[in-house]
């Protein structure tokens, strides 16, 4: 695929670029490195490689069985992978320390029904070390909506309560790394919006958050960049942009003239069809000045929409190279 | 295809504060394990039976002073201490049967069902070592089944004492036997749930558990009728899983040495015991306790979860 053979040549310009930064710069906060790992005869993930810098947001995409969940155990310890290394916060994943600052969503979220949801926080502080106080623990149960429900046994929650005790359990202690495994599939509308506030504020933190989703609206909405994984290997990666190409626009407009056209041409080129312009490589807040300027010049503006292919689109080009959307 | 650099970063210097530390760990999840094993119905299963038991062994002991014997004549002082010896064997086996019931049934789904729950996911994914964390678990089994042992024996000796009259020999000894019979039966479900599902794990435990026993009193058989082969399987049986030579020192504890004497022979009672434990059988039963940890914490470390 041309498209993600230039993401590797990027990619390995950003390694260039890495191995001559100044030994002051933080490590990243995962860096992986030809992960493999099979089960059986069944390859699951082949000489996978990914780096998520410090307060970076990265969406996991992929279809089902594609290898991302493998990913995310090897990279928290929880699957030997047959070849690769991982690094977490700049400590070798063998380490068990190398997790002192992960937090953790895992897909399948259960946690001890004997326990109350406050009593899991304080378990999951004390085996970090984490000194998360009551009072720290309580605002992390309000945050995810459960603060009526602190004292409760877990055991009768239902499953979209336990998975947001489970983003709980994730944030506690102020983490420098999130990652997040189907974050809001057992989440009503509201939970998965509580989800995305989440996320956002985790952003504005400075914590580097892998999220592994199916719901890719979500994804396109928090995420700086994503990887694409498919048959236990990455397919594509980048960021937004470079996935989805420059933004684009489309126009319905009436009498457009030479001076029309100058205006049109100032951006990355347009092409016209009847009533119909598409004008290429426009950034999304100058839409507005180029209608008023369009108006300006007495041309009538009928439709103005966003040309930009959608995350999901390029997903489906990806996965489905050649085939109809 | 990457998607990020192949040349590794420049590792950082841990943060002591933040370090993994086993010990901590350790104690962290043994204590968990023991709120668990309280919270959990089994406990309450276990807190019935134990009542259930004292209740009608009370009844029981405190009428064998006024038993008659055929010449319709009291019970000799020998003829009730007898008695009470074998009848406190007895019902410390059926203890040491709820011990095991117990702690088989908590050890199974303290692992493998927080393996398969996927309640493991968000421990294991926390900066601990998986050895610490079983450990743990370890620690914690063997004190719920050292609470069990000591409350539940501690009031039967108080009843034998108050209706018969009789005082162990040995009772500290004999519920050190009866909890190292404990331990060694939850290490072996331990080390099954580190491989099985929560209830084949358990179930596989206590088989083990009433197959060596059998094994021993077929054991006691072949020495009665001096036949060695037979003899034999009690021997292997309780080299293969210790928790019938344990029972046995459980019982040399209890009983009065002049017991022996005044049944003669204890060969092929299973409630008598012949003699205490010798210290080659109590090494081989620490050297099986660290063999049987050391495969459970290698299996455990290596798996994928």
């Amino acid at each position: 695929m041309a498209f993600a053979e230039d993401d590797l040549l990027a990619a390995e310009a950003v390694a260039d670029v890495a191995d001559i930064e100044p030994p002051d710069r933080p490590s990243p906060a995962v860096w992986c490195s030809g992960i493999s790992k099979r089960y059986g005869r069944r390859a699951a993930l082949t000489s996978v490689s990914l780096t998520i810098e410090r307060g970076e947001v990265v969406g996991l995409l992929g279809p089902n069985g594609a290898g991302k969940t493998s990913l995310i155990k090897i990279m928290l310890g929880l699957v030997r992978a047959d070849a690769g290394e991982v690094m977490l916060l700049g400590r070798y994943g063998h380490e068990p320390g190398s997790r002192s600052g992960v937090g953790y969503l895992p897909e399948l979220f259960r946690y001890q029904p004997w326990l109350t949801a406050e009593e899991v926080l304080a378990y999951h502080a004390r085996l970090a070390r984490l000194p998360v106080d009551a009072a720290t623990r309580l605002d992390l149960l309000t945050t995810v909506g459960l603060r009526a429900r602190a004292g409760d046994r877990v055991g009768r929650f239902s499953k979209g309560m336990q998975q947001r005790l489970g983003l709980a359990v994730s944030m506690l202690g102020d983490p420098q790394l999130v990652v997040l495994d189907e974050p809001t599939s057992a989440l009503d509308p509201v939970g998965r919006a509580d989800v995305r506030e989440i996320l956002l504020k985790l952003k504005a933190r400075g914590t580097a958050v892998l999220l592994n989703s199916h719901l890719i609206g979500e994804v396109e909405r928090v995420c700086d960049r994503v990887v694409i994984l498919d048959h236990g290997r990455v397919a594509a990666a980048g960021s937004l942009d470079e996935l989805l190409g420059e933004s684009e626009v489309r126009l319905r407009l009436d009498g457009v003239d030479d001076a029309a056209r100058r205006l049109l041409g100032r951006y990355g080129g347009f092409e016209q069809t009847g009533n119909w312009v598409q004008v290429r490589a426009i950034p999304p807040d100058e839409v507005p000045d180029l209608v008023a300027g369009l108006v300006r010049l007495g041309i009538r503006v009928y439709a103005v929409e966003p040309g930009r292919m959608t995350l999901e689109d390029r997903l489906l080009d990806v996965l489905r190279p050649g085939g109809a959307r | 295809m990457t998607a990020g650099p192949v040349s590794p970063p420049r590792p950082v210097t841990p943060d002591p504060a933040r370090m993994a530390t086993t010990p901590l760990t350790v104690l962290t999840v043994a204590r968990m394990t023991l709120r668990e094993a309280s919270r959990r119905k089994v406990v309450l299963a276990l807190a019935a039976l134990t009542v259930v038991l004292l209740g009608l062994d009370a009844w029981g002991f405190a009428k064998i002073p006024g038993l008659e014997t055929d010449q319709a004549g009291q019970l000799t002082s020998g003829e009730a201490r007898l008695i009470a010896s074998i009848l406190l064997n007895l019902v410390i086996f059926a203890m040491s049967l709820i011990v095991a019931l117990g702690t088989a049934f908590l050890a199974g789904p303290t692992l493998s069902g927080e393996l398969e729950s996927g309640v493991a996911l968000a421990v294991l994914a926390r900066p601990v070592r998986r050895t610490a964390v079983l450990l743990g678990k370890w620690l914690g089994l063997v004190a719920f089944a050292a609470i069990f042992v000591v409350v539940a024996c501690g009031l039967q000796f108080v009843i034998v004492w108050v209706t018969v009259g009789y005082v162990p020999p040995h009772p500290v000894t004999a519920m050190a036997f009866l909890l190292a019979e404990a331990v060694v039966l939850l290490s072996l479900a331990l080390l099954l749930s580190s491989l099985l599902s929560p209830m084949a794990s358990g179930v596989l435990a206590v088989g083990f558990f009433g197959a060596t026993w059998v094994a021993g009193v077929i054991g006691g058989i072949g020495d009665v009728v001096g036949n060695d082969g037979v003899a034999r399987v009690g021997d292997i049986s309780r080299i293969l899983l210790p928790t019938d030579g344990l029972w046995h020192g459980v019982m040399t504890a209890l009983q009065a040495p002049s017991v022996l004497a005044d049944a003669g022979d204890a060969l092929g009672n299973p409630f008598l015991s012949p003699g205490p434990l010798s210290a080659a059988y109590l090494g081989w039963v620490v050297v099986w306790l660290a063999l049987v940890l050391g495969v459970s914490t290698a299996s455990f470390a290596r798996r994928d979860i």
